[in-house]
């Protein structure tokens, strides 16, 4: 392996999606698991990154970069450490899913999609979680939370 | 055994083990099917059971299976997918499924498989389910542990490896060819059809994918037979479904229920009825790309056919209820904005059409319709319905509007008067 060809990776990045693509036929299929390996690491996926992937995926970074500004769940821009997801689709908008997001942004004095000033969040919008008879819902990080209300708003939030 | 779906679901635990499962008779259905049946049995026993895709599109399984080229003369490398992109909004019942007895599920690829004969399957999985991926990889590993999967499956010839393959969103991905470039690394963009994925799909070999609830029948269909199968729905169709609702109920959740139960029995008898103070407007029967329908529908049957005939579709079974005190007019736009937000961008009608009913209903809302936008809405729902666009998001996304516009005109045109009276 050489290491210098994708400068702006780590050892750890390059093995774990080595070892994805050891599970199928063409590398170009990791691309998503690639980046979203990046995103453990870093959070969000830079400029730099997302050429090293594609080097070692072998593969152009521009149809990379076609990739990761499809998924909503890959960062293009850097994000807080917790990243919170809050479901705004039909049974979640219909038992109060805005006031919800509004809640965690006034909170937070921060837009969706922008970055908390202490670093520590970011606030997104998201398609339905599939856990509808708890709307409305949210995904702090990687933890689902069902039945949100204005307080458990500021129990996440520490407030 | 009236509930096979969910008889390992239990609140006292978290989820079923590998002993939970096989202590209720636990893969016997593949221990049957490798050691006692030529593939071409299995197709037949699935066809003959009447098991129908539980995804939205209710294609026969088992015919879904027997499609599949298996002559000596074809390439050889065949794929298995579990569609596990559950992302239609008011729909959730395979998270339940993976989340609280993920050997079902696997159990149900593997005879799959073996029905098909293909030695690799991959479970596509949406991203936001995090603790449905953990379970599943767990269980994976147990089932390598007792040889339910690997090489010499059950001291058979036959071979298997399942793959757990995470995404990263997109409603999109749950269409059956835009999961395969999903799940090849592109854009999840749909393919052109034909040729089929059963031909033609993942890396161009001949693919089966098929939702999770529907494989989660296989197991028992295996085990205890497709009389006892045909046995358990009450209308047309066989087996039994995951049924729900979500909305202002008493009791929003989710239960195994026969197929063809009437929409009254879910909506009154397990989801209690409307919460006290509101009353049932209406109702998407199956998931957000379903048609309304309205109290008088409260008879029907849950069956592909009876709700086809009321005017929408059973899609994925969970209902999602409007109340008197939620505008329908915002309910449509909420919909239209979901549909316009993750529509693939692909072919221009659903790219371009879209976005025009968020801006039009937006409009009404907001006082600035007028009563021609009501045609222009109802030209929309034609020309992005069946036949106009490349896959089926856009014309899935028209439902809800349609019937709304027939169902709920008053409320449309009252944002439109009130405005014109008051100016």
């Amino acid at each position: 392996m050489n290491e210098q060809r994708f400068e702006g990776l780590s050892l750890a990045e390059i093995e774990e999606i080595n070892a994805k693509i050891s599970h199928y036929p063409d590398k170009a299929a990791v691309s998503i698991e690639a980046l979203k390996i990046v995103q453990k690491y870093r959070r969000w996926v830079s400029d730099e990154c997302l050429v090293a992937v594609a080097g070692l995926l072998e593969i152009s970074p521009a149809q990379l970069e076609g990739v990761a500004t499809f998924y909503n769940l890959i960062y293009r821009k850097p994000v807080g450490k917790t990243v919170i997801h809050y479901c705004d689709s039909v049974t979640c908008w219909m038992l109060g899913s805005d006031s919800i997001g509004e809640s965690l942004c006034r909170h937070l004095n921060v837009k969706l999609g922008e970055m908390s000033a202490d670093g520590e969040y970011t606030i997104l919008p998201i398609v339905c979680l599939g856990a509808c008879d708890h709307a409305p819902v949210a995904m702090v990080g990687t933890e689902l939370k069902l039945d949100m209300t204005e307080d458990a708003v500021n129990k996440i939030l520490g407030r | 055994m009236n509930k096979p779906l969910t008889k390992n679901i239990n609140p006292d635990r978290a989820f079923a083990t590998l002993a939970d499962y096989e202590s209720t008779g636990g893969y016997q259905g593949l221990r049957k099917a490798v050691t006692e049946l030529q593939p071409k049995d299995v197709q037949q026993w699935v066809k003959d059971s009447g098991l129908r895709g539980r995804g939205g599109a209710g294609f026969g399984t088992g015919l879904k299976w027997s499609m599949v080229p298996m002559d000596a003369d074809v390439p050889q490398t065949r794929y298995l997918i579990a569609n596990a992109d559950e992302m239609e909004p008011g729909t959730f019942k395979d998270r339940m499924l993976m989340e609280q007895d993920p050997h079902q599920l696997i159990e149900g690829m593997i005879i799959a498989a073996y029905a098909i004969q293909s030695n690799i399957a991959y479970i596509f999985l949406r991203g936001e389910y995090h603790l449905a991926a953990q379970r599943l990889e767990h269980a994976l590993q147990e089932a390598r542990s007792k040889n339910y999967l690997g090489e010499h499956i059950l001291n058979s010839d036959f071979n298997l490896e399942i793959v757990l393959h995470t995404s990263a969103g997109r409603y999109i991905c749950g269409e059956e060819t835009a999961l395969l470039n999903a799940l090849e690394g592109k854009r999840a963009t749909p393919r052109a059809k034909p040729p089929y994925p059963l031909v033609s799909g993942l890396w161009g070999k001949p693919t089966v994918v098929n939702n999770v609830e529907t494989f989660c029948n296989v197991p028992h269909i295996l085990h205890y037979g497709v009389e006892w199968y045909l046995g358990l729905g009450r209308g047309e169709d066989k087996g039994t479904k995951l049924f729900g609702a979500s909305g202002r109920v008493n009791y929003p959740g989710l239960w195994e229920l026969p197929m063809g139960i009437p929409i009254r029995e879910i909506f009154e008898k397990y989801a209690g009825g409307m919460r006290s103070g509101y009353k049932l407007r209406g109702f998407l029967p199956g998931g957000a790309s379903t048609d309304f329908l309205l109290p008088e529908h409260l008879d029907v049957l849950m069956d592909y056919e009876a709700v086809a005939k009321a005017g929408s579709r059973l899609g994925t079974g969970t209902l999602i209820v409007l109340d008197d005190k939620t505008c329908p007019v915002k309910m449509v736009l909420n919909l239209e904005q979901f549909f316009a937000k993750e529509s693939c961008g692909w072919c221009t009608p659903c790219r371009d059409g879209l976005p025009w009913t968020v801006t039009l209903l937006k409009d009404i809302i907001a006082g600035k319709g007028r009563i021609e936008d009501l045609d222009t809405l109802t030209g929309l729902t034609r020309m992005l319905g069946p036949g106009n666009t490349f896959c089926a998001l856009a014309p899935g996304a028209v439902e809800p509007l349609q019937s709304a516009l027939k169902y709920f005109r008053e409320d449309f045109e009252r944002y439109i008067v009130a405005d014109k009276e008051s100016a």
